[in-house]
């Protein structure tokens, strides 16, 4: 059966070129980073080429990455890392669960937290953040791209406000690296987080970016490896895919690779919209370029995702709770989106490798499969009128 | 799938007969939720839908090499089956929820999904047959080989167009049989105990279970404490809320007198709980609401047939009429022990399940 891969807000394929600048350091380089001898040097000499591409991929210096086991480390090391108890954290409704739940450990544990809710297109507002702001606020996370809508929070305008107030700002960019030109200086955070296996690389690595000056305890203690700040030796394998993908991306980005992506993805999303009863959740608002996250009136997202899977199409609906069954997405419910309208959307996400046919062979089994859903369903009305409904409120 | 040896096995079975099978997990109840709450264990395993029980069927699915999927109706599992069992309880009666699971979950929304993933049946794990009868052209539901392990008890809802959709692969076959063929199979759960309890009442104390829930929901019990009466009428003492009773129940009455006492009946409008010896247990008739017929479409004339009160009850022989739309009244040929309001009495044509409905009251 010929399988398409739509989901790349997963996780992504690892490139070939990737594939095989990992593979010498699961072999022949083997040695361990933090050794002085020639093994040492040959594998210290790695991740230090790794660190500088992430850098230069976030237009950061190379002695601001450390390297993590993935995103939700690097979120947890930017948050328990800077707040201690009598803190306030501001952050948003539509955070990723490596954020949401750090912030609700926090807010269990002497923290206070506040959520700043998101407008119908999945906004936040700049001005919300600034009202939040408290004498003992310590820290501003909110992220740069969200992984349901693709969605770009302002996130210049809020690294301005934490810079006027001194409080330290850290975006969670797991799902804008790559997909967009993501600078530091730009954005004006102290802190940030991204994950290879958003970008092409391995899954098991990520990296946080830690602005000089910024004073974070380490969660891991042992030995002083990433200047004290993660104790453990090194993935190194993992690190050296990671440096790969993010020199690829940042090549990408130059040769405007995603303005391509765009086109695909655009042209998914206008042919999705043309079913009747449908329409776009975080129409309106900027995006990353590989996004879309569509509506289906009268149907069950999760019914859609598997009858899908079963044509060789892989979607997906918003979070899946550990057994594997889907959850009413909490970022469209902080959207304004009825429950049934949440259960009913679908997430699009387009990779690298992606190619127009893939587009198209989605575009063959969608329509069918929504209608037949459509049929079967017990509250979708039978022969009604054909109505053309708007975009999301 | 439930991740249990009867399911898995059903599985196996489909695959080694080449069908295209998809496996299915509905997860009804989050086994956590309660957690905490007084009373509740902090944590409960190998129980329906927790997650070691979904890691087994998947894992089952993975050795046989098929799709899987686990498909969310906890709305709708809280909507039709606990709240229910919920109120039922609190109004004096005594409710079944695997019933109702079945007809309005496994057998209506899982239906739903796997027709709208494109499979035509559905195969479970339930100890029961289908039959097609050309004569009369309606669906059978059938008892089982192995009496033992029977739940056509809490398949009498079933409708043709449900049964027409069905299989139960296991209707032929003994438990021992089936463990044999999950080991032949290599199936990781082959010698995983059978589960007993209601999926969503932790150690079977249904008790413990409505004041968690309820307590969750922010509401209090109902004021339901009322008063200990005997079958003569005379109060005896009082009671802390029907809820805490079941007909022909014996322990835990709260009042001591010279001979065993068992709750009679239990009387919803007045909060009164009527007590009495073993022989006013006994009734000889009793009306049964909601009656979903299935071997015949209607009931023209009284019928000769045996009757189950309660899942582990010796089919008794009795005579059904029609009582109205929906209703029978059924005459036992012996008085029956504890019928209870709220169980359902399924009526048996030898192995053929005529129908069923929801025991609404008894009368001497």
């Amino acid at each position: 059966m010929r399988r398409v891969y739509l989901d790349n807000n997963a996780t992504t394929p690892v490139l070939p070129e990737v594939l095989e600048a990992m593979r010498p350091y699961f072999g022949e380089h083997f040695g361990n980073a933090s050794s002085i001898h020639h093994h040492g040097q040959e594998t210290r000499a790695a991740v230090e080429r790794a660190r500088e591409s992430v850098a230069a991929l976030l237009g950061c210096r190379a002695s601001e990455i450390v390297f993590t086991s993935g995103g939700t480390e690097a979120d947890n090391l930017a948050i328990f890392g800077l707040v201690r108890p009598g803190d306030h954290v501001i952050t948003s409704t539509i955070e990723h669960h490596a954020v949401l739940n750090a912030c609700k450990h926090l807010a269990a544990n002497g923290c206070e937290v506040t959520y700043i809710p998101v407008d119908g297109r999945g906004l936040v507002d700049p001005a919300d953040v600034k009202r939040a702001l408290r004498p003992n606020t310590k820290l501003i996370t909110i992220m740069l791209a969200n992984n349901e809508t693709g969605v770009l929070q302002p996130v210049a305008e809020i690294g301005k406000i934490a810079a006027e107030t001194d409080v330290y700002f850290h975006t969670d960019a797991v799902q804008a690296a790559g997909k967009i030109a993501t600078d530091v200086n730009q954005i004006g955070c102290d802190l940030l987080t991204i994950s290879a296996h958003k970008l092409h690389g391995p899954q098991g690595v990520g990296a946080l970016c830690v602005r000089k000056g910024t004073r974070l305890e380490p969660m891991l203690h042992g030995g002083s490896h990433e200047r004290s700040r993660r104790a453990g030796t090194e993935n190194v394998p993992g690190i050296v895919g990671l440096g790969k993908a993010a020199e690829l991306a940042r090549a990408a980005l130059e040769r405007a690779d995603d303005l391509r992506m765009a086109a695909a993805r655009d042209h998914l999303e206008r042919e999705l919209l043309e079913i009747e009863a449908t329409g776009l959740n975080g129409g309106g608002a900027p995006r990353v370029s590989n996004t879309t996250n569509i509506y289906f009136d009268g149907i069950e997202g999760e019914a859609l995702v598997i009858a899908l899977d079963l044509k060789g199409l892989a979607v997906s609906t918003g979070a899946a709770c550990s057994s594997g069954a889907i959850e009413p997405s909490h970022v469209l419910i902080a959207m304004g989106l009825r429950p049934d309208r949440a259960k009913s959307s679908i997430r699009f996400s387009l990779g690298k490798q992606n190619t127009p046919e893939d587009v198209d062979f989605g575009l063959g089994l969608i329509p069918e499969t929504v209608a037949r859903l459509r049929d079967l369903s017990p509250v979708w009305p039978k022969a009604v009128v054909s109505q053309k409904l708007g975009a999301s409120s | 799938m439930s991740g249990g040896v009867d399911s898995s096995t059903v599985a196996a079975m489909l695959r080694a007969e080449g069908r295209n099978v998809i496996g299915l997990t509905m997860q009804l109840w989050n086994q956590r939720r309660l957690a905490g709450h007084e009373g509740m264990p902090e944590s409960v395993q190998g129980r329906c839908c927790s997650i070691d029980d979904v890691y087994d069927a998947r894992r089952v699915a993975e050795t046989l090499g098929i799709p899987y999927y686990v498909v969310n109706h906890e709305e709708r599992f809280e909507r039709d089956v606990v709240r229910p069992f919920v109120e039922e309880y609190l109004a004096g009666r005594t409710p079944i929820p695997c019933s109702l699971c079945n007809n309005h979950l496994k057998f209506d929304q899982l239906l739903i999904v796997a027709q709208q993933i494109g499979a035509d049946k559905i195969a479970t794990g339930h100890y029961a047959q289908v039959a097609f009868d050309e004569q009369t052209q309606r669906w059978l539901l059938k008892r089982p080989a192995d009496k033992s392990k029977d739940q056509t008890y809490f398949l009498f809802g079933l409708t043709q167009e449900q049964l027409s959709r069905t299989l139960f692969p296991l209707g032929g076959m003994t438990k021992p049989e089936v463990r044999e063929l999950a080991r032949k199979h290599n199936l990781v759960i082959a010698e995983k105990p059978d589960s007993q309890e209601i999926c969503f009442v932790p150690g079977g104390d249904y008790k413990r279970f409505l004041e968690a829930y309820l307590s969750e929901q922010g509401d209090k019990p109902p004021e339901t404490a009322g008063e200990m009466v005997t079958t003569g009428g005379k109060v005896i003492g009082e009671h802390a809320g029907v809820h805490n009773f079941t007909v022909g129940q014996r322990k835990g009455l709260g009042v001591a007198t010279g001979s065993p006492l068992y709750v009679i009946q239990i009387k919803n409008d007045t909060r009164q709980v009527v007590v009495g010896n073993d022989e006013e247990l006994y009734s000889r008739t009793l009306r049964a609401r909601r009656v979903n017929l299935i071997s015949t479409a209607e009931l023209r004339e009284p019928k000769r047939i045996t009757v189950k009160i309660r899942h582990k009850h010796q089919p008794a022989p009795a005579m059904m009429e029609s009582a109205g739309p929906d209703e029978v009244r059924v005459t036992f040929d012996e008085p029956q022990r504890a019928i209870t309001p709220g169980q359902a009495a399924v009526f048996y044509d030898g192995d053929v399940v005529v129908g069923g409905g929801w025991i609404e009251n008894s009368t001497q």
